[in-house]
């Protein structure tokens, strides 16, 4: 398109190509001026708040807590006494997302492939819960998991004595249950484009529906599904809440530990050691997980389209 | 704006086709609300309130605890004094320190733990108060002990709020024998309550009172005490039911049946479940005090003085007791008080029962070395 602009605007008179390039280089401008809003948002709010805890990371916690400037290596030496939170984390944020991920497909391709009538009723219905605030609702959990809820419930077909509340399958819970619709969304709107005409296609040709799904659904919802994951994951490697609330300080992640450290113990220092050992982990586990998807996922829908 | 387009956008609104938002700010009903809100809030207010006395300001910011004042006294100094008091609920005095070191805050009057006090008198963050500017106050109706807490270098930087104690609650209907000692509370949590027993999430108390099983202080610091202390803690933690200050709601539901407890969650628990008994360790423990301050960022002094006078009376004091069942240290409130409430020895414990406690130090509060503790204790 720009090949065939060019020849254009340039070859006639030069008054014209004057003209044309001052307005190309007001456009220029224009566009600039457009972008300074959220390029300095994004300088002072994203970029300064992570240089502050950058250089944080290297000081010293002061007498009385809070940050003394200096400059140790010890904080980061220091972060194997957090191995538990990292292990909690690394397992169940992966877990977390694997299972909102199986529960949050069958319902996305429901919603957008079987349901025809009412379906705005039902996504409405998905996002209900985020009506209420999030703390009140896990709180509602620790009745739900608690001696008097669903062990109750179990004891009464039988099954005595299950612990729920406090143990790392009250926090799985939890999680499946506050980031479920954060998956569903990325995966509906996939499904809900996803041309119907190559499905008929693939019939008539003779694929089961098994094959149809296989080599025509889910590639092409490939990008909700990393959407999604990729979402639910982010949020969880820094959650907090969940593991609080229904964990009972027994099921630690590092946003415990972190919350800790800036609040009770008040050793800044060390707080943003690990917060940027956090935020390198992350951008190493989503830069192969991206990596992973063009070499395996990205293919088929590029050649697919 | 013309009455026709305004007509058209209330329309769009109602449809759905614009926002709120976008409605309120198209037609400048948004504006206007902001402007009369803050310029007149007489007018949005009743109007009984006119020719009683204004303060300059009208609004006070309050940082306390939850469940921690009487909304029938709050209600009723903002009606007197102009004042709106609107309240921030902290969750520890870590949390309110750290928000009120990083500036900004806009807090009048904060509610500091007697610990916290010359933490934040060395931080430049408290002014010594002007006694002259709290004519309720009678420094005499308090015991000595809790008066030199709020003291610094002979200067009077915090009045006494309420006090009270850390032991330990426990379900008699679920655990004969409940433990009345430190060492008996440990045992226990390993024993009979194993998968029952909820510790503070809190480093003060939780190795406070691991400490105190030993017989060590409360607020000792020494490597060795602390290490059995440690040692201890992550021998119990396979059996704990969970490391949380939020004990009420397990307790209730019989999922604990032993926690550590502050005074106010025993008098509440116990007020509604009588089988809950509350006991303080017969090695010693904490009794701790809370106390009035007054930040030296407050932009409305007067109105802080004025609150801080107003609750102090006797008599609003007496429905603040009442209200959180926490007792006041004042002795003309005491006096006010019914005997049965005097009696109860949740709230107010034996002589002996109380003179082996300690009050929580400065320095324990702040130390890595606890800091790191309960991080290993909470991370093992």
């Amino acid at each position: 398109m720009n090949a065939a602009a060019h020849p254009q605007s340039v070859q006639p008179g030069t008054a014209l190509s004057v003209g044309a390039r001052q307005r190309r280089s007001l456009g220029r401008r224009m566009t600039l001026l457009m972008l300074l809003p959220s390029t300095l948002w994004f300088l002072l709010l994203l970029l300064m708040p992570l240089l502050i805890i950058l250089v944080y990371s290297f000081g010293e916690r002061s007498a009385v807590g809070g940050y003394a400037a200096g400059f140790t290596l010890d904080n980061y030496l220091n972060l194997g006494s957090r191995a538990a939170a990292f292990s909690n984390t690394l397992i169940l944020a992966p877990l977390g997302t694997l299972v909102c991920l199986v529960a949050a497909y069958p319902l996305a391709y429901f919603l957008a492939l079987k349901v025809s009538k009412n379906r705005s009723l039902l996504l409405t219905l998905v996002i209900v819960p985020f009506w209420t605030s999030f703390l009140i609702r896990t709180y509602a959990w620790i009745f739900l998991l608690s001696g008097k809820g669903i062990p109750a419930l179990l004891a009464s077909f039988g099954l005595e004595d299950v612990r729920l509340i406090n143990t790392p399958w009250a926090v799985l819970i939890g999680i499946v249950y506050g980031y479920l619709p954060l998956m569903v969304f990325p995966i509906y709107v996939s499904l809900e484009k996803l041309d119907k005409r190559l499905l008929e296609a693939s019939a008539d040709l003779g694929a089961s529906a098994f094959e149809s799904f296989r080599r025509i659904t889910l590639p092409l919802s490939a990008p909700g599904v990393i959407t999604g994951v990729m979402l639910v994951f982010i949020l969880l490697m820094g959650e907090f809440l969940i593991p609080a609330i229904l964990g009972g300080g027994k099921v630690f992640f590092l946003g415990n530990a972190l919350v800790d450290l800036f609040l009770q113990s008040r050793n800044w220092p060390f707080g943003s050691a690990l917060a940027m050992t956090l935020v390198a982990m992350m951008l190493v586990i989503i830069g192969v997980y991206l990596k992973l998807v063009a070499r395996y996922g990205g293919r088929p829908v590029d050649s697919g389209v | 704006m013309d009455q026709k387009t305004f007509i058209k956008n209330l329309r769009s609104w109602q449809n759905g086709s614009i926002s709120r938002r976008d409605f309120l700010g198209r037609t400048g009903l948004g504006v206007a609300a902001a402007v009369v809100a803050s310029n007149m809030p007489g007018l949005l207010m009743s109007s009984a309130q006119a020719g009683e006395q204004k303060l300059s300001s009208d609004r006070l910011a309050l940082a306390t605890w939850p469940n921690y004042h009487s909304q029938e006294n709050l209600d009723d100094f903002g009606k007197t004094s102009g004042a709106r008091v609107s309240m921030s609920v902290f969750g520890s005095n870590e949390e309110m320190l750290a928000k009120l070191q990083a500036g900004g805050s806009g807090w009048d009057v904060l509610v500091p733990t007697n610990y916290t006090i010359s933490t934040y008198v060395g931080l430049g963050l408290i002014e010594p108060l002007d006694l002259a500017r709290l004519p309720n106050f009678d420094a005499s109706a308090f015991q000595q002990k809790f008066m030199a807490q709020g003291t610094v270098d002979g200067k009077v930087y915090a009045v006494p709020k309420n006090w009270g104690t850390t032991g330990m609650l426990y379900d008699s209907e679920k655990l004969k024998d409940g433990p009345a000692s430190w060492k008996a509370f440990w045992a226990a949590a390993q024993g009979p309550a194993s998968g029952r027993t909820m510790v503070h999430d809190y480093q003060l108390t939780a190795i406070g009172n691991a400490l105190k099983s030993f017989g060590y202080s409360f607020n000792s610091l020494d490597p060795k005490e602390l290490a059995d202390a440690e040692k201890l803690l992550i021998e119990v933690k396979p059996h704990l039911f969970a490391i949380n200050s939020d004990i009420q709601p397990s307790m209730r539901s019989g999922d604990a049946w032993l926690a550590m407890s502050w005074t106010g969650d025993a008098s509440q628990l116990h007020r509604d479940l009588p089988q809950m008994q509350y006991e303080l360790g017969k090695e010693g423990g904490e009794l701790w005090s809370d106390f009035f301050a007054i930040p030296k960022s407050s932009e409305h002094k007067d109105a802080a003085y004025a609150f801080i006078n107003y609750l102090l009376d006797p008599q609003h004091n007496k429905l603040e007791v009442l209200s959180h069942g926490y007792p006041s240290g004042d002795k003309r409130v005491d006096a006010l008080l019914p005997v049965a409430l005097l009696e109860d020895p949740i709230m107010y414990p034996a002589a002996e029962a109380l003179s082996p406690l300690e009050f929580g130090a400065a320095a324990t509060l702040t130390s890595p070395a606890r800091a790191e503790l309960m991080a290993r204790f909470k991370s093992a």
